[in-house]
């Protein structure tokens, strides 16, 4: 049941925190805080029993897994499963969520009860998404992370704020929309096929499928993921999104959605469809290439801070693609470590440009300038998130980028070559960003307030974990080790079915000691 | 304890002075925030003294020394980790990076006294040092990547340490870019070593490489160029030379340590490191000769143009770096390493005693509006002098004589080097002689036209006098067999690196050689004495006629690199992206959302709630319907 707690303390969190603010104000806030830290306390015990398996070296694929039969007739059950893979965006999820909510913490003047319920909704769709392991259900929580991040940026958000949920709706309930087709798509081939109709992921990866059909069925699913990673042609809602984004929205946008895209990517379209995957490695390797350099070369064009971030992020998800599509354990190793990295130093910096924004009034960087003078501490901060984000060796962001190439030099050498120009073009527009706004001569005579206590605390805790990740990135390696190994075997078996055969038996028989 | 323990204490001390400042800076009175900023490097250099003294006396198994911290990587074949490594190479280099760098900060401390950031300062130099040390120490290529970004990151907040001047921003960003444009080379190269050979351990693969390549073999030509790369650009060579001129936007310490002791002789290491490589690959090693012998042209040439005293001392820093590049490209390893010795010495005296100058000329670069020194700061002129004469490499007194020979000769003697590339280097030196004389000359002889405010203090003339004392001593470890036969020097570097294969017919031209090469650098500096001393109008009427003016002008600006650069790649790139801000790919979607604006309107038209339209429509739509059916 530690599963569905996970979920449900967000989803019944957030209902109380919605309905009590009316009675009692002020409490909504306390209700998010609570129900973040108990599921962080619950992750963190699940981490702590899960890397005593690593510690010890016996290197067995650990589970938890929660089955109920939910809706029968159509072969939906209410099934969660976590492993290592899953507990990383978990916990990614845990921590970011405590952060966007610490920094709404006294900023939100209207409609407070349901700016929390929907916070806290959409983590909780985010969590499912991460845990679900029946599609139906996968679906499900994949529209609940949607609609409440659609009322998050509408009404919440900057001035532009309407468009930029339009925008950012109507693309991904595209992408869903292709996804669902596909995902029925899978349904009825694994049910006329075997007999049994369901939404079992097990059951699902058992289904041999044509190679036509697959790759069709395939680009449901990998446009799906593509618009939320965002791989070029599909990056426009982002920007939009992400800069009209009140700062929580921003954090979860770029720490968390995107992410669902490549998990998803992950879980689903390599083990599902691997010869047809790595079939379209290489149309899938240039999109990420271009993406990186692209979305750097916007990046260095914008003028507004938080849009330059969002481009920042179209550049980094790049690197995703071509590690996911290296097809080898070292690029998706560097992959999840990217998730992580790029989920951390990009979300910090969305809360950087919101204090900035918060202070000054503005987010356009020729409006600002030589701000190091009066607050020093923000400029430390923005220095060391800016070089993550440039990769930085000692941060995190460097391991996952040095895996990713490395790994995509084995597959293709001009792939990772060009792709390492990315880090110029990185270096590039992460420094401007420190000579418009900390360096340089003052431009405004106002005098701005420094970090915080609360601010201090948060980006604080981002950077102590860049650092540790950075210098000492076996926590996650060693997690998402056993995962990984797991799809990469995927790929290299011909004859799918067989494999997931004896790992399904397995796993019922970890489900029947293994939850608790 | 261990000695092989000490290595990790040597670099833990200075990041942990960084720590320290960077956590408490603000809180800290000056004195105490100067004691605390030496102290770190100030151990370090201790240590190191204390390591160094007992590896030459019992020399360890294999004269080396590790020391494993833990594990940094694994994952998917890739294992990396945190260890140190020390052989005979990178202990020439931590002493000189602890030793020069501790002066340095020892004369910082003065210096830099009144500056708003005093503490920043120290935490920024503590950092620089720091990451030098891992770069030199790192048993793996990956760490020493860690090292050699950190490097790069420190000169980018040193550069820029006066923030409030844009000018100072651009110049950090430059540095870095450009520096960065070479590492991702350098990167690319650590990706295909490792693809090669499954592992970043430099040890493995050297002992490796040879069993895998043979000589000339493509991979091992595009390993070394890759790595070259990276070289190039921390180094300053061509075609990646041109941040350094503009790095003399930081304090004069920061160009200090930058020059000597850190930063750029990170290239001159790396290739000495990865010595296998290169002479598995000729070609690159070949590239690597003329690179050096070619920057070092240039670099002299731009050197004998400039006014500012900091940007003659930069090209010359760029143009000596350039014969340690033609040492490594001609085989001859331990020369330079020797010259990089020196070279560190003498180069941190001079910009320390430039920015001693400046400081009291009320921040005047310009020496033609200097003049008459000698007399007014004596301590100041005498280190100067003793520091150029080594850069000019005066016969048997200097210690840059023994070195910057050692080159020439090993240059000339090579099987890989020859005559062209000695008569470069030759010519090189005849050229540096001229500028530094020309240097000394103009800034501390003639009529004094800037009076001195003030004269510095201990904590600045101690460092000069201890590094006038190296650079002057500190030839005399190694000398030629023509004159005294010492082989302090070349006898440790054998125990790291490659012996010197000379060729037969050279042996007997060593003596003559040197005595050209002597006489050469007397003559350059009669030549200036004449120039600008007895016969300045001789100067000025050279300089009267349009196309030496024109050259001097062209060299002044480095050989026109910086506007190439401008107008091939800086300014189309600014310009598409500015062109591009708001996303071409936005329109797509733009565009299909007008589309529907606009088939919304048309289907509007159909609904206006004219009773006839619906009733012509719905006549037309019957008869339609009528004449389908039956023609099908």
């Amino acid at each position: 049941m530690i599963l569905a707690g996970l979920i449900f303390t967000l989803l019944i969190g957030g209902l109380f925190a919605g309905l009590l603010e009316r009675r009692f104000k002020g409490i909504a806030k306390w209700i998010s805080l609570l129900a973040l830290l108990f599921n962080m306390g619950q992750l963190i015990r699940i981490w702590l029993g899960y890397s005593r398996n690593f510690l010890i070296g016996t290197n067995e694929k650990m589970y938890l897994v929660l089955r109920k039969p939910w809706i029968p007739e159509f072969g939906i059950e209410f099934h969660l499963e976590l492993d290592g893979l899953g507990l990383v965006m978990v916990m990614l999820t845990g921590f970011l969520g405590l952060l966007s909510l610490l920094v709404s913490w006294n900023h939100v003047s209207k409609k407070v009860g349901f700016y929390y319920f929907n916070l806290l909704w959409t983590l909780a769709g985010i969590m499912g998404v991460f845990l679900a392991f029946d599609l139906f259900l996968f679906y499900l929580f994949w529209e609940v992370m949607l609609v409440p991040m659609y009322f998050l940026i509408s009404i919440w958000g900057h001035s532009n704020r309407t468009y930029a949920a339009y925008k950012f709706f109507i693309f991904t309930q595209l992408g869903g929309l292709l996804m669902l087709l596909s995902l029925l798509g899978l349904y009825f081939i694994q049910g006329s096929e075997s007999g049994v109709y369901t939404f079992d992921y097990w059951k699902l990866l058992e289904t041999s499928i044509g190679p036509a059909q697959s790759s069709w069925l395939m680009f449901g699913f990998i446009i799906a993921f593509f618009i939320k990673l965002p791989v070029l042609p599909f990056h426009n809602w982002l920007p939009d999104a992400h800069a009209e984004a009140p700062t929580a929205g921003s954090v979860i946008l770029a720490g968390l959605l995107l992410k669902t895209g490549a998990y998803g990517l992950l879980r689903f379209v390599i083990p599902f469809f691997p010869e047809a995957a790595q079939s379209f490695a290489l149309p899938a390797m240039i999109l990420g290439v271009c993406g990186i350099l692209y979305g750097a070369k916007l990046a260095f064009a914008q003028t507004d801070i938080k849009r330059l971030v969002a481009y920042t992020s179209v550049s980094h998800m790049g690197f995703v693609v071509i590690g996911i599509f290296a097809f080898n354990t070292l690029a998706m190793q560097g992959v999840i470590m990217q998730l992580v990295a790029h989920g951390l130093s990009t979300g910090a910096l969305f809360i950087l440009a919101g204090i900035l924004y918060e202070r000054t009034g503005t987010r356009d960087l020729e409006k600002l300038g030589g701000l190091w003078a009066s607050v020093p501490r923000m400029g430390t901060a923005g220095l060391i998130l800016v070089l993550a984000s440039l990769g930085l060796p000692g941060l995190v962001n460097f391991v996952a980028e040095f895996m990713i190439l490395a790994g995509t030099f084995t597959a293709s050498k001009l792939i990772a070559a060009i792709a390492a120009l990315g880090l110029v073009g990185a270096a590039i527009y992460s420094l401007r960003i420190m000579q418009k706004v900390f360096y340089g001569t003052e431009k405004s005579k106002t005098s701005i307030s420094d970090l915080t206590f609360m601010e201090t605390i948060i980006i604080a805790a981002v950077v102590f974990l860049l650092l540790f990740l950075g210098l000492y990135p076996s926590p996650i390696t060693k997690t998402v080790a056993p995962s990984v190994q797991e799809i990469i075997s995927n790929t290299e078996k011909v004859k799918i079915g067989e494999v997931h055969q004896i790992l399904y038996e397995e796993i019922t028989l970890e489900a029947a000691n293994g939850d608790h | 304890m261990n000695m092989a323990d000490l290595l990790w204490i040597i670099v833990a001390m200075p990041f942990t002075i960084f720590l320290v400042l960077a956590f408490l800076g603000k809180k800290l009175s000056a004195n105490l925030t100067a004691i605390i900023a030496i102290s770190g490097t100030g151990t370090s250099a201790l240590l190191t003294i204390l390591l160094g003294w007992s590896f030459l006396g019992s020399p360890p198994e294999n004269y080396s020394l590790s020391s494993h911290l833990w594990e940094w990587m694994n994952a998917g074949g890739l294992i990396t980790s945190m260890s140190l490594r020390l052989d005979a190479l990178s202990l020439v280099f931590i002493f000189v990076i602890t030793f020069v760098g501790f002066l340095i900060l020892v004369y910082s401390t003065e210096f830099m006294r009144n500056e708003e950031g005093y503490a920043r300062f120290f935490a920024y130099m503590n950092l620089f040092i720091g990451s030098m040390l891992i770069l030199v120490l790192a048993d793996n290529l990956l760490l020493l990547y860690l090292g050699w970004e950190g490097v790069g990151l420190c000169s980018y907040l040193l550069i820029g340490f006066w923030y409030k001047d844009p000018a100072n921003g651009y110049a950090a960003r430059k540095a870095f870019i450009m520096t960065r444009i070479g590492d991702t080379a350098l990167i690319i190269g650590l990706f295909l070593l490792f693809t090669e050979f499954g592992t970043l351990n430099i040890a493995d693969i050297l002992s490796a490489a040879p069993e895998k390549w043979a000589s000339g073999d493509p991979t091992a030509r595009l390993a070394a160029f890759l790595l070259l790369g990276g070289a190039v650009g921390k180094s300053a060579q061509l075609p990646l030379q041109t941040w350094l001129p503009d790095a003399m936007a930081g304090p004069s310490p920061v160009s200090a340590l930058i020059h000597a002791a850190t930063m750029v002789t990170a290239g001159v290491y790396l290739i000495a490191r990865t010595h296998t490589i290169f002479e598995l690959a000729p070609l690159a090693q070949n590239a690597v000769a003329i690179i050096g012998a070619t920057t070092l042209l240039l670099a002299g040439f731009s050197a004998l143009t400039q006014r500012d005293i900091k940007r003659v001392l930069a090209y010359s820093t760029m143009s000596q770096i350039g014969y340690m590049f033609l040492a490594l490209g001609v085989g001859a390893w331990s020369a330079a390493v020797f010259h990089f010795m020196i070279h560190a010495f003498f180069k941190a005296l001079l910009f320390l005693g430039a920015g001693a100058i400046i400081m009291v000329l009320h921040h005047e670069h310009n020496m033609f509006k200097m003049g008459g020194l000698y007399k007014k700061l004596p301590v100041i002129f005498w280190t100067f002098l003793i520091a150029s004469a080594s850069l000019a490499a005066l016969p048997v007194i200097s210690a840059g004589f023994y070195s910057k020979d050692l080159i020439l000769w090993e240059t000339f003697a090579s099987a890989s080097g020859g005559t062209q590339l000695w008569f470069l280097g030759y010519i090189g030196a005849f050229i540096t002689a001229l500028y530094t004389a020309r240097m000394v000359f103009v800034t501390f002889f003639g009529k004094t036209k800037i009076e001195p405010t003030q004269r510095p203090g201990l904590r600045i003339t101690l460092p000069l006098v201890v590094l006038a004392l190296f650079s002057f001593a500190g030839g005399f470890i190694e000398l030629p067999h023509t004159l005294g036969h010492v082989q302090v020097f070349s006898g440790l570097m054998q125990h790291a690196l490659p012996h010197l294969e000379i060729r037969d017919v050279a042996e007997s031209s060593e003596l003559v050689l040197q005595i050209i090469t002597g006489l050469t650098s007397l003559i350059a500096v009669g030549a200036a004495y004449v120039l600008y001393i007895r016969r300045r109008s001789w100067t000025d009427s050279i300089r009267n006629s349009t196309l030496v003016i024109q050259i001097h002008r062209f060299w002044n600006l480095g050989w026109g690199f910086d506007t190439a650069y401008d107008t091939l790649l800086v300014k189309p790139i600014v310009y598409l992206s500015r062109i591009n801000k708001n996303d071409v790919v936005d329109l797509i979607s733009l565009g299909l959302s007008k589309a529907m604006v606009y088939f919304n309107k048309l289907l509007v038209y159909t609904q206006n709630g004219k009773i006839r339209w619906y009733m012509a429509t719905i006549a037309l739509g019957a008869i339609l319907t009528l004449t389908i059916s039956i023609l099908l």
